[in-house]
């Protein structure tokens, strides 16, 4: 590698179902708290990177280019990197290339969703994710594939429905102490268990929300971050992956290109043991079942055992591996780029010792950020230290 | 226009063929792909989706880059250049014709609240800022003309040309307005194809074969959004990429540097404005320097000698890649009837079109 990239600032907005500020607003929001927080100006950014998922929840057509004033890009080079729900993670690895390229110091990494414009129900911009000839007269929806997989999922490694909602219930209890979440909230297994059934297993306590938001992150290369700040947080290991277009072909139980992305990531980190050497993990978790299915991809499970780890608590806050202590995508909201860069800004407020009450009782320095996405078909990992 | 083909199949096409080139195999040899695509010209959501399969880039990293192929291209070279990969593939594509109402797709892509009420054809932008580039540099109306004459007869050479045609100004001029005062033969019309590059290394360039072609700049950059807020005479973005370009290859003196340019002419007078931003012509002189044949096949500087987008066509997000096939097929001696004797350095131009101010610059030398 030829540059070591730091971060060296995050920010990020309330998560909510309807914000009343626009696209923009929420970018410059979060641009100038990551701004504040590395103690840098605009003046100070030479390329920025930008982050958000499908165009079709604003009706913006090139939403990067409407984007562009609020993330702080005009004038700069500007790219907006784009791998459906895994964008989140994929931003600052895209900043990562500008920086460790050597061709830039310092670039922003900006990710931004608002989900409300679209009517009647976000879940309507998925429709148009889906093979035009194939899947699309079935009318399939984003909650049907997954519930499919969920139910794989139970069936190969003979998984109880309880055992996945203690993973709501820890994520939803987590978010409490997070200032932005929108949905925290202290719950039991019962509830998860009541609650709706959307498509079965899916029942409405399983799935994260659609949300407004946005997050970003400051990246400076090794010389420019030793100089902002003692506590610099190392952006040491990037990867991703993506399967094959027909994701009915591939067994729904493991996600093999989750494993791939991590191992691309851990290699470039020097890590050979991911479940010894992982202190924190905001894993990808826009459905209960995700979490566990992710930490088995990432490594930090063996296949099949990640429920265990959640039920024996192994994942709390006060674990041996603490998973999503922000509180997720389950309980701190799902604007979908934005939720990816929410789990990155954690793991550094978490490397740094700024994390508050969220603050896990380890003493954290290797984290990792995973982010999930397309058509049950990408991983996107970054591994951080301090 | 390919109705009997797939946006996949015609992919798999342009990537066998880029690969069998190379000597790759993208199962083996490769670390990175990068598709540029915007979701709203494919139809799909998420369209980084439907990329692996045909590119040979199953369980691999692939990603999209919302943006031209030359920001694909930069996006290639920092790949190589942090040591994440040592060959990286780019692709972009247009296939305007499953798509039945470009205007409006275009128009989706004007502000939500301030502009895109305005219910017109998205051209009015080009119109507009082709009234204040005329204006601003008191060039003649017909050097723009010109422009398209000088690429539609180049095109006539060149296999890929499909809208080649022997015009005079006169049928320019006289064309349909497009948006007053662009008329619509100096306004480029959308084609299909999908165009696929392989990167290298240099350590892994030099076992590939003795035709490399080197990138040794590369920039991108945007104006603000607000085409309210823009100076429209001038192409700031593509000033800002060359300015970047030029540095890292260290081009002190670009209006003698280069054996030939491609650059961008979705209008014609965006090859005016585009020329003065590289720096190529003195601003306000480019009008004058097209009608006295400077930028001609055979002139000093060789301009879209290809027939660019006027005489071949308009890509979409692959018109980046289009001008660099052009130049690369150039600087390798394999331009065929187009071929530029003793061509060895270039400069590759591209803009985003409508209603963007975003653009990308290459130097390129064999």
């Amino acid at each position: 590698m030829k540059n070591r990239v730091a971060i060296v600032g995050a920010g990020m907005t309330l998560f909510r179902r309807r914000m009343l500020e626009s696209p923009k607003e929420l970018s410059f929001e979060a641009t100038r708290m990551a701004l504040d927080s590395a103690g840098l100006e605009l003046k100070d950014i030479q390329s920025v990177v930008s982050g958000s998922a499908p165009d079709a929840f604003d009706g913006i057509h090139m939403k990067g280019e409407y984007l562009l004033d609020g993330m702080g890009g005009i004038g700069k080079p500007n790219q907006r990197v784009y791998v459906g729900g895994g964008t989140g993670v994929f931003t600052p690895i895209g900043g990562w290339w500008n920086v460790a390229s050597g061709l830039y110091d310092t670039c922003l990494c900006v990710a931004e969703e608002k989900m409300s414009p679209l009517h009647p129900h976000p879940q309507y911009a998925f429709w148009s994710i889906f093979d035009q000839i194939l899947e699309r007269p079935l009318g399939t929806t984003l909650l049907w594939i997954f519930s499919l997989e969920m139910r794989r999922y139970m069936h190969k490694y003979g998984i109880k429905e309880e055992d996945i909602a203690s993973v709501a219930v820890k994520n939803k209890g987590n978010a409490v102490d997070h200032p932005c979440a929108q949905l925290g909230a202290k719950i039991t297994v019962d509830d998860v268990m009541n609650s709706e059934p959307i498509c079965w297993p899916v029942k409405r306590l399983d799935v994260s929300p659609p949300s407004d938001g946005a997050a970003a992150v400051v990246l400076a290369s090794e010389k420019i971050a030793k100089r902002l700040t003692d506590q610099p947080v190392w952006l040491d290991g990037v990867g991703w992956t993506l399967d094959t277009t027909h994701w009915t072909n591939r067994d729904l139980a493991y996600p093999e290109y989750v494993e791939k992305a991590a191992w691309m990531a851990y290699k470039m980190a020097g890590i050979k043991k991911p479940k010894k050497e992982i202190d924190i993990a905001e894993v990808y978790d826009p459905f209960d079942y995700k979490e566990l299915h992710h930490m088995e991809g990432l490594q930090l499970a063996g296949k099949g055992e990640a429920p265990k780890m959640a039920v024996d608590g192994v994942t709390q806050r006060d674990g041996d591996l603490p998973v999503c202590p922000s509180g997720g995508l389950l309980g701190v909201g799902n604007p979908i780029a934005a939720a990816g860069m929410m789990k990155i800004c954690e793991v550094f407020w978490q490397l740094r010792g700024e994390a508050g009450k969220r603050q896990v009782k380890k003493d954290a320095r290797t984290g990792l950020a995973q982010a999930w996405g397309d058509l049950m078909q990408v991983g996107t990992v970054a591994v951080m230290r301090s | 226009m390919t109705p009997g083909l797939s946006t996949r199949e015609l992919m798999f096409e342009a990537a066998s063929r880029a690969y069998e080139d190379a000597g790759v195999d993208p199962r083996k040899d490769v670390q990175s792909f990068i598709c540029c695509t915007e979701d709203f010209w494919e139809g799909i959501s998420i369209t980084d989706e439907y990329m692996p399969d045909q590119l040979g880039a199953v369980l691999k990293p692939l990603c999209t880059i919302s943006s031209d192929g030359i920001v694909g291209l930069a996006t290639a070279c920092m790949h190589i250049m942090s040591g994440i990969a040592d060959v990286a593939v780019v692709e972009s594509h247009s296939k305007i014709s499953d798509v039945l109402n470009p205007d409006e797709i275009s128009s989706f892509a004007l502000d939500p609240i301030y502009d895109h009420h305005v219910n017109a054809d998205p051209r009015f932008v080009a119109g507009l800022e082709m009234a204040r580039y005329l204006k601003e540099t008191a060039t003649k109306r017909d050097y723009c003309a010109q422009v398209a004459v000088k690429n539609k007869k180049n095109a006539l050479l060149n296999s890929r040309g499909v809208h080649g045609a022997n015009l005079d100004k006169d049928a320019v001029l006289n064309s349909n307005v497009a948006s007053s005062p662009l008329t619509e033969l100096e306004s480029s019309k959308t084609i299909d194809g999908s165009i696929v590059f392989v990167l290298a290394s240099a350590r892994k360039a030099k076992k590939l074969g003795d035709h490399t072609v080197w990138i040794n700049g590369i920039g991108w950059s945007s104006d603000t959004p607000w085409i309210e807020d823009r100076d429209l005479a001038k192409a700031a973005y593509a000033e800002q990429s060359a300015s970047r370009a030029y540095k890292m290859a260290g081009v002190r003196n670009p209006a003698t540097f280069f054996d030939l340019a491609e650059v961008d002419d979705t209008y014609s007078y965006k090859e005016l404005q585009s020329l003065e931003a590289l720096k190529l012509a003195a601003k306000g002189k480019a009008g004058k320097m097209v009608e006295s044949g400077t930028f001609d096949r055979d002139g000093q500087l060789p301009v879209n000698a290809s027939g660019g987008s006027l005489g071949v066509g308009h890509l979409l997000e692959a018109t980046g890649l289009h001008k660099m096939l052009e130049a690369v097929l150039q600087l390798r001696g394999q331009a065929g009837r187009l071929q530029i004797p003793r061509a060895k350095k270039a400069v590759v131009q591209s803009w985003r079109g409508i209603p963007t101010a975003t653009g990308a610059v290459a130097v390129l030398g064999n």
